[in-house]
């Protein structure tokens, strides 16, 4: 046989050369590679707790005897507790848990101390947000634990007749908007946001660096039409096909998942729209930083790894310090799943939506300007 | 070199267009008159700022520096209306791949507002041959045909002046006779053309040229003019060995250079008795000597070697 079928050593190491050599020119590709790994590291080994702990808690106290505080001590002291402040009425208790602002709300009863110590077992009711189970069932199990011991201090001496019977209270549990714990209710909504980031931010990146790539967008450009048409006009193709996946999950989540609608669909047709369009303007300016197709998909891996990670959608939002919920709070995905898991399971009104719906815009808008100015300088 | 004409049959009209990238200058105040119905040809080597002044004359580049007027609208302030009535042929095919052809003319009829667009766009098929593939995808069409639908295309909102970047790069030669032809007769019903042209062939059936290299005007006028001020006068040789002749034959005084033509060497000099001179040093057998006529490619390469590389630097 002649020398070229023998394995060359000098032809082997010239591709390897020519590798590197394309691989450090290709930075977005090069970033990847190093970032997504660094990202990964980072998010699942310090942001992602599945064992949330500090939850907010609020109390609403309609007896303010010893053993109710002695209760509420040990709850603060279990850790997945932070009481945050007290609630005057019901009502209160009530709004805070719809907002979101508060995971659990402690009831102590009127009479709690005096009924304990007749040997009546008061119950304390804890009405938990359980629109993410992974959220609340460390936390409430915990609580039952806390039930038989937190008393024993105070139940001697002349009270440890009541200390001899098996639990001296009674202990309420009432998980709110998904009492069953099913994971889905929390999942299906959820995954509404999370498809659509990734499609609407890829998809607009792809069909903008397409033109790019293709060279049809010189040919665009010459004609007489301005920047903010060929954008609209691209996009809402894609804002249609982003309704089309909202109704396609929707109908799964209801046919397939029973899952339950409290609140107004409409609402969230028009919170979706909001949703869209910030994706859509990330897209957009991710299309004016990526040179071709492979790096505009590359560059919406950035953004769509950390919106599933810290979004609060695959693991829970307060499970994460501080730092990484001041990210999430940050990305549009996180505010989206407020609202979607709002309105379908808590049947949150226009008020709650609006609290979560005007930070979606102002990111919108915030990204939408610098995608334009961007896209306008790449003209020249 | 440039003879300014005036009147009001001026499509192109330009002075001093200039652009720089961050520091390179592209096109070095390069200006420019072509008339009503004349094919301009646009010639000089890659990278000397040919398509960077084209699209500077609409609009898709806004020039550092430069004033005058395309078509009668300023060339600086009025790009939108200078948009609306030139067609512009870019260098890579840059019509939609996975449209059919009856499609990328249906959206360039529409984005420039064409009135009546269906029947538009019907005639157009026809006038080009396009008719019987019509559903065709322009992605699975050969060099010749994407481009006629190129010319369709820029065609369809029949604008008055047509800027074509290299439109034949890559076809066949009978495919580009026809264009030109097509050129022609268009031509003669009034409409302007600016080609860039890498092809000497193609320079010589435009009614005037424009040298540039470099982002520099070196030479413009008619192709006899382009010749005649290069002053440049050439001898052709024949024999063996060439090559070996060329590079002798450059050393000597005053000879700027010996370019080969197929089986003979093409040695020309702005200085005629030097010339004379260093050929008769190789005069002997087995060379065989002419004198011919300087041609369109022996003045480009004198141009092109005499010009400064702004770039190398």
């Amino acid at each position: 046989m002649s020398a070229q079928f023998t394995f060359s050593l000098s032809r082997f190491w010239a591709i390897v050369v020519k590798e590197f050599i394309q691989m450090r020119r290709d930075r977005i590709t090069f970033g990847m590679m190093i970032g997504i790994p660094l990202i990964q590291l980072v998010l699942f080994g310090f942001a992602i707790n599945a064992d949330p702990k500090h939850l907010p808690t609020v109390v609403l106290m309609a007896d303010y005897g010893p053993h109710g505080r002695t209760l509420l001590h040990a709850i603060r002291n279990s850790d997945y507790f932070e009481f945050v402040r007290e609630v005057a009425s019901e009502q209160e208790a009530e709004d805070v848990l719809v907002r979101g602002e508060a995971q659990f709300v402690v009831n102590i009863p009127q009479n709690f101390s005096r009924d304990m110590l007749r040997g009546e077992r008061p119950a304390i009711l804890i009405e938990a947000d359980a629109t993410d189970p992974a959220a609340t069932s460390n936390a409430i199990g915990s609580l039952r634990v806390l039930m038989t011991t937190a008393l024993q201090q105070d139940l001697r001496g002349p009270l440890a007749y009541i200390a001899g019977s098996d639990s001296p209270i009674e202990l309420r549990v009432h998980a709110r908007y998904n009492p069953d714990a099913i994971t889905q209710y929390n999942i299906v909504p959820g995954l509404m946001g999370v498809v659509l980031t990734m499609t609407m931010v890829m998809i607009t990146g792809l069909a903008i660096t397409r033109e790019r790539e293709r060279g049809t967008m010189e040919n665009l450009l010459s004609m007489p039409t301005r920047p903010f048409e060929v954008m609209i006009g691209k996009v809402l193709p894609y804002i249609l096909v982003g309704y089309i996946q909202v109704v396609l999950i929707l109908l799964a989540s209801h046919l397939l998942f029973n899952v339950p609608v409290y609140g107004n669909i409409p609402m969230l047709f028009v919170s979706a729209l909001v949703f869209i369009v910030a994706n859509l303007a990330m897209g957009i300016t991710f299309s004016t930083l990526a040179q071709n197709q492979l790096q505009a998909v590359q560059l919406s891996f950035f953004f769509f790894l950390p919106s599933l990670l810290l979004s609060g959608f695959m693991f829970p939002f307060r499970g994460m310090p501080q730092w990484a919920q001041s990210i999430g709070e940050v990305l549009p995905l996180t505010h989206f799943l407020r609202i979607v898991r709002g309105i379908m399971l808590k049947g949150n009104g226009i008020g709650e939506v609006m609290l979560q719906l005007w930070q979606i815009a102002l990111f919108a808008a915030v990204v939408l300007t610098i995608g334009v100015k961007r896209y306008r300088r790449t003209l020249d | 070199m440039t003879q300014h004409r005036t009147g009001r049959d001026l499509v192109i009209d330009v002075r001093g267009m200039t652009k720089r990238f961050g520091q390179r200058l592209v096109v070095d105040h390069i200006g420019l008159q072509v008339g009503r119905g004349e094919i301009y040809g646009f010639l000089g080597p890659n990278g000397s700022g040919k398509t960077t002044f084209i699209r500077m004359l609409c609009g898709l580049l806004r020039a550092d520096e430069g004033s005058g007027t395309c078509l009668g609208y300023d060339v600086i302030g009025q790009s939108e209306a200078i948009k609306a009535a030139v067609g512009y042929m870019t260098q890579r095919f840059s019509f939609y791949e996975d449209l059919s052809i009856a499609e990328n003319l249906d959206f360039v009829g529409r984005m420039f507002g064409v009135a009546d667009r269906r029947k538009t766009v019907e005639r157009s098929l026809e006038r080009l041959g396009l008719a019987g593939r019509r559903h065709q995808l322009a992605g699975q069409l050969s060099g010749g045909w994407k481009q006629r639908l190129a010319l369709a295309a820029c065609l369809i909102h029949q604008p008055r002046l047509l800027l074509l970047d290299e439109p034949t790069a890559g076809v066949d030669p009978k495919a580009r006779r026809e264009f030109w032809e097509q050129i022609h007769g268009l031509a003669a019903d009034g409409l302007t053309f600016l080609i860039t042209t890498h092809y000497m062939d193609e320079a010589e059936r435009c009614h005037r040229l424009a040298y540039i290299a470099y982002g520099k005007l070196l030479a413009d006028g008619t192709v006899a003019d382009v010749i005649h001020q290069a002053g440049l006068t050439t001898w052709a040789v024949s024999g063996p060995n060439l090559h070996q002749l060329a590079i002798e034959i450059r050393r000597q005084p005053g000879v700027r250079q010996a370019v080969a033509f197929g089986d003979r060497l093409h040695v020309s000099s702005d200085d005629q008795d030097a010339l004379e001179a260093a050929v008769t040093a190789f005069r002997a057998s087995p060379y065989e000597w002419h004198q011919v006529d300087t041609g369109l490619e022996d003045v480009f390469i004198h141009l092109m070697q005499h010009s400064p590389d702004n770039f190398s630097s």
